[in-house]
């Protein structure tokens, strides 16, 4: 990985790192030679590691104050926000903060999308990115239910009975996950337990995903294979740490704009009721961040079917590096494969906004065509367009042509050349 | 070289029969481990409800809390028992007459389960298509014997087992 063997300085580091290497691993992490092209789209990494530190953080203290019992997570949650001091900001940076970490998370997969960063040989980072993702969803779901309202009670009702859709052993399991026969304490419990370990899976795979990105190197904008390290990278520290910082800054100014003026406009107003087992919401949402999957469940009319469909539409995720046939990664020279793309984006924002509209005319109409062209587009279009698609050419590497200010013919090559 | 195979035949044998005994008892662990999470003696404590039925009039229901989950409890009206008696069967997407349904003699008692067989909801009553219950969840539509009649739900609300332990009690359970 490091490209030169690092000797630390004095006499008590080369001791230690004689015995654990972590100056090493520092050394490497500093030096590490990044491509000097990368452009905003790729601080989203470094501000999900904020995001994760930050509700890893604010969760520990509000797990101080929170009691995980029926009867008195709710009143423990409005204790928090009136009684402890400051846990109305630290409840709100929590809450507002899961919303921030999808926002963060959805940027970083389109950018992945669009640059082709999921293609051979950044496969496996793929994978792991998409199990923290599921991970993501999970502890976000567990972490909804914990205040015990409306939505929390019905949100959890509803997702727990996605399993019952299972045959034969579907009603079985949906009473295992809840340890009663119906949401219920028990199941109140063992959410709070998994929302507090979930986190740290996600850190531990976060160390993964940073690990298998360091193999290969960052992928860039014109998405071509560089020489590392070579006039075409930068050492990691201080060039991309201080980009990284400044996208940061403006990202916890949006932060703090919702945590400070907005604090429940991401939520729902009925979670600010207690929780009722014998009264139904007139209108169950769940988060923003999970609705295009809503969409998807409520767009077909049968039940293990659009159960199915929904955990299909992120399964298909995983097996994308071998759908798309280009061999070109970044969208910047596919001029075809560039249109599906934001077509893709403008889909998925759509079935967005229908999923949070009833499930009646015209939105479950759009919500049908929203689903049939999320699925064609990885199924036929990936595949079909990357291999008829008439790409433009790609430069040579990242220096000539920034240097030379403009696409010579000669300086391009083609996609089969050797680098 | 049969010595040879021999001796490789043997050590096959004893690392088969470890990673077998390992198995079982990694297996063992596991299942206590899987099968905590299962409803405790508290809960199956929980599983009968005694319900007072004397108070009800005609055309009236009301809702108690069975094992945590909503139980309908509705006094029909002969015109509303005449009304689920009359469905044809092929209009069902979950065929069941009426009569399965309740106890015979007591018609006019229906006691289901007040979840909607979709996601789990609790459909309001008086509303929908049917005369009978709506699930405002994902809009499905039972009659006023429960059965579903139009939406995503698979089956109709489901009967519990229940008895009459005199004319003004039900139990449930």
């Amino acid at each position: 990985m490091s490209e030169h063997e690092y000797t630390p300085k004095s006499k008590a580091g080369k001791w230690f790192n004689d015995r654990l290497p972590l100056l090493t691993l520092g050394a490497h992490l500093t030096d590490y030679p990044t491509p000097k092209n990368l452009n905003y789209w790729w601080t989203f990494g470094g501000i999900l590691t904020f995001c994760l530190i930050t509700q890893i953080v604010t969760g520990i203290v509000l797990a101080m104050h929170y009691v995980a019992h029926a009867d008195l997570a709710f009143a423990s949650v409005e204790h928090i926000m009136r009684d402890v001091n400051y846990g109305w900001l630290i409840r709100y940076i929590h809450s507002n903060g899961a919303s921030m970490f999808f926002l963060a998370v959805y940027i970083h997969i389109f950018r992945s999308l669009f640059y082709g960063s999921y293609k051979s040989p950044r496969e496996v980072i793929w994978i792991i990115g998409l199990m923290i993702y599921l991970l993501m969803m999970a502890a976000a779901f567990m972490g909804y239910v914990l205040p015990w309202g409306q939505m929390s009670f019905w949100g959890a009702t509803v997702i727990t009975n996605l399993f019952s859709a299972i045959p034969l052993v579907g009603d079985s399991i949906t009473t295992w996950l809840w340890g009663a026969y119906s949401v219920d304490n028990p199941t109140l419990n063992r959410f709070f337990s998994l929302h507090y370990l979930i986190p740290f899976l996600i850190l531990g795979l976060v160390v993964l995903h940073i690990w298998a990105l360091h193999v290969p190197g960052n992928n860039n904008p014109v998405g071509i294979d560089i020489k590392k390290p070579s006039k075409d990278t930068v050492p990691f520290h201080p060039y991309i740490t201080i980009k990284d910082a400044f996208a940061l800054l403006v990202f916890m100014i949006i932060f703090a704009g919702f945590v400070f003026f907005t604090p429940n406009v991401l939520g729902h107003s009925d979670n600010y009721i207690p929780a009722n087992p014998l009264v139904t919401p007139a209108h169950i949402v769940p988060e923003w961040y999970l609705l295009p999957f809503y969409a998807i469940l409520r767009s077909v009319p049968d039940k293990l079917g659009g159960v199915i469909l929904m955990f299909s539409a992120i399964f298909i995720l995983f097996v994308l590096p071998w759908l798309d046939t280009s061999k070109v990664r970044s969208a910047v020279f596919r001029p075809i494969y560039r249109q599906f793309f934001w077509i893709l984006v403008i889909d998925v924002l759509m079935l967005g906004y229908v999923g949070a509209m009833p499930a009646e005319g015209i939105y479950l109409v759009l919500a049908r065509v929203g689903t049939i062209y999320y699925f064609l587009h990885f199924i036929v279009v990936m595949p079909v367009v990357g291999y008829l698609e008439k790409t433009d050419p790609i430069p040579m590497s990242i220096s000539e042509p920034v240097l030379t200010g403009g696409a010579e013919p000669s300086l391009a090559r083609k996609v089969n050349d050797k680098v | 070289m049969s010595k040879e195979e021999k001796k490789v035949n043997r050590r096959d044998f004893l690392f088969t029969a470890s990673y077998t005994v390992g198995a079982v008892g990694l297996g063992a662990v596991i299942w206590p481990m899987i099968d905590q999470m299962n409803p405790d003696k508290a809960q199956q404590a929980l599983a009968t409800t005694e319900v007072d039925i004397s108070n009800i009039e005609p055309g009236k229901s009301i809702t108690v809390l069975w094992r945590g989950k909503p139980v309908f409890l509705k006094r029909r009206t002969p015109e509303e028992i005449a009304e689920a008696r009359a469905v044809n069967m092929d209009d069902l997407p979950d065929p069941q007459m009426d009569e399965e349904r309740v106890k015979e003699g007591k018609d006019e008692w229906l006691v289901m389960l007040g979840v909607c067989t979709h996601l789990g909801c609790v459909p309001l009553k008086d509303k929908g298509d049917f005369n009978g219950w709506f699930c405002p969840c994902h809009g499905s539509h039972y009659d006023v014997s429960g059965r579903i009649r139009k939406g995503p739900a698979p089956t109709n609300m489901e009967i519990p087992k229940f008895e009459f332990v005199d004319s003004n009690t039900i139990k449930i359970g």
